[in-house]
């Protein structure tokens, strides 16, 4: 990992977007690396767009302010592509990874994505349905984007993804929440 | 070395009061500093520590409270943003008055109105005249470093003064990044153990605090007071040196960054300068020698330091994340102080950014270097004071 690699999030309030943009910044501290994590602050409602940001490097990171130019853009509601604009200030080697039931190819199409960019698309919430029975997306999702980017490494998040659900949450919910990041970075689909 | 953790800038703080186990806290809840004092409460109840939690009604019974605590004896500490700081406000006055070295994370937030919970400094440069030594972070790392230390600054026989460790609402205190904690029996051995100084509680030596001084010692008394802040700095720097054998971290009164062979300067605190320094950079590698300075203590200002770190640039730029309405912006004036004792006179601009939270983007900086540039050329200032990242 060479320069600063900046995150997008976009979510909806109550998704658990925050918790994931949380989630991979342990896990990228945890072998040696230096983090950001925070959303952008507006009314705080459930169901509402929101955006998280993530910066991380091998370097001490002195930016602060919204990620302008993200390396990578997570979407963890597919209806949001129809709300805001997902694909702004993208450069031309961003990688899209969208939480849809889609096939990756329709996502590319919808989101218009350049040739040098990549989609990547997985069912996140469904895979969080069959593992633990609440459509709470982020495990499955932050499975997926260590598989499409390789920002951090599965053994690594999924520490991580113990150890962050372990301080609230049953074993059961623990283990579910394991069980879908395993598959989000099994099931994730390039288009 | 300590644990290296991913936390925001309220829970470093929190954090570090917890290492320092204060005998007494008062606090009440106000964004964003809410979290921090949210997070110590839990430390209380969870009996982590041995503080004494006074939940009083409002920020003026919280600097009351901590006031009444720090005369019987106590070490104390409180946190606050905006509003509550406002609130404060007299109280303040008696606290650095009376000498009384109470420490309070001040999580910098804009004040009202119109309503506004994000980040600008507006609440702090309110509380410039009250006797508080003042400190800036720049990030967590640093609020979490500065707190420690602030109550050795404090606490000194030299100093007996309140301290201030202001960190940028939500920019810092709800953004998680990487800190490194120190092992708490080191904290607790830097911060050393609280010895009072003439405590309310000892009953066998009574004594009387708040006395009425008029037209004979009135003015004796302030001078006295301004006296004990221009050791402060000394203190400052001693601590700071401690600080730094144990850590390997460096403070000063201020931080300079590629500014020694620098033509133009920018000065700028807290999270500002972190984005700052990214755009120098960026211009160092084209070949413009730009530098930066970031004060660290605003309170005592460190003037002839700062006249002596500036006196080769022909060029600088204050920003200052808060203003004076119909006058200059608060930091400005400081710079503009300390370049009147240079034989050299800079040309000096004065740019207010970032109010009730407006993002500080890369573009701002770069406007403002070339704009130095400029300015370095010709020697002509054309707008002294300017808003910059308005929205028209």
């Amino acid at each position: 990992m060479g320069d600063m690699i900046e995150i997008r999030w976009h979510g909806r309030g109550g998704q658990g977007t925050v918790t994931a943009a949380k989630v991979l910044a342990d896990a990228c501290l945890s072998k040696g690396g230096y983090v950001q994590a925070f959303p952008e602050y507006g009314p705080e409602r459930a169901g509402a767009p929101i955006r998280a940001f993530n910066r991380i490097s091998d370097h001490a990171i002195r930016m602060y302010g919204p990620v302008l130019h993200p390396k990578i853009v997570s979407i963890a509601d597919a209806t949001l592509m129809d709300a805001v604009n997902v694909t702004e200030g993208s450069p031309d080697d961003c990688i899209f990874l969208v939480n849809t039931s889609k096939d990756p190819k329709e996502v590319r199409l919808k989101l218009k994505a350049k040739d040098t960019q990549k989609v990547f698309a997985v069912d996140a919430t469904k895979i969080a349905l069959d593992c633990f029975g609440r459509p709470l997306p982020n495990s499955s999702i932050l499975g997926a984007l260590c598989k499409a980017t390789g920002v951090v490494k599965l053994d690594v998040l999924l520490e991580n993804v113990k150890k962050s659900f372990g301080k609230k949450f049953a074993q059961k919910i623990i283990d579910g929440n394991i069980e879908a990041a395993k598959r989000g970075y099994e099931e994730v689909r390039e288009g | 070395m300590g644990k290296i953790v991913a936390v925001t800038g309220n829970e470093a703080c929190a954090q570090a009061l917890k290492q320092i186990n204060p005998d007494v806290c008062a606090a009440y809840p106000i964004t964003p500093a809410t979290d921090l004092m949210q997070r110590f409460s839990s430390f209380v109840n969870d009996g982590k520590v041995d503080t004494e939690l006074v939940l009083v009604e409002s920020e003026h019974s919280a600097m009351s409270a901590c006031i009444g605590a720090a005369a019987a004896g106590g070490r104390v500490a409180t946190a606050t943003s905006s509003q509550g700081l406002a609130l404060m406000w007299e109280m303040l006055y008696i606290a650095a008055g009376t000498r009384l070295p109470i420490v309070m994370p001040l999580v910098n937030r804009a004040l009202s109105a119109p309503l506004n919970i994000h980040g600008d400094h507006s609440d702090g440069m309110g509380a410039r005249d009250t006797g508080w030594l003042q400190f800036y972070s720049e990030n967590a790392q640093e609020a979490y470093d500065n707190l420690i230390q602030a109550f050795r600054i404090a606490e000194h026989l030299d100093v007996r003064l309140p301290v201030m460790v202001c960190m940028d609402g939500f920019i810092v205190s709800h953004s998680i990044e990487r800190v490194e904690y120190i092992d708490d029996a080191d904290v607790k051995k830097f911060v050393g153990k609280f010895v009072p100084v003439h405590p309310l509680l000892d009953l066998d030596k009574p004594k009387s605090y708040g006395p009425l001084i008029l037209t004979d010692l009135y003015h004796e008394y302030k001078r006295a007071q301004h006296e004990v802040m221009t050791k402060a700095p000394r203190v400052v720097l001693e601590v700071a040196a401690d600080f730094e054998k144990m850590t390997g971290r460096k403070y000063g009164l201020f931080e300079t960054y590629r500014l020694e062979d620098a033509e133009m300067a920018i000065v700028v605190m807290s999270s500002a300068a972190g984005t700052t320094k990214d755009i120098i950079d960026r211009y160092r590698d084209k070949g413009v020698r730009i530098g930066l300075l970031k004060p660290r203590m605003f309170r005592p200002f460190p003037f002839a330091e700062m006249a002596d770190a500036l006196k080769h640039v022909k060029a600088i730029a204050v920003l200052d994340r808060a203003d004076s309405f119909g006058g200059m912006g608060p930091l400005y004036s400081e710079v503009a102080g300390a370049v009147m004792q240079m034989d050299s006179k800079p040309a000096v601009t004065n740019k207010i950014f970032g109010l009730g939270g407006r993002d500080y983007l890369p573009d701002q900086a770069e406007y403002v270097i070339d704009e130095l540039i400029t300015i370095a050329k010709t020697g002509k200032v054309k707008t002294v004071k300017e808003y910059i990242g308005v929205r028209e």
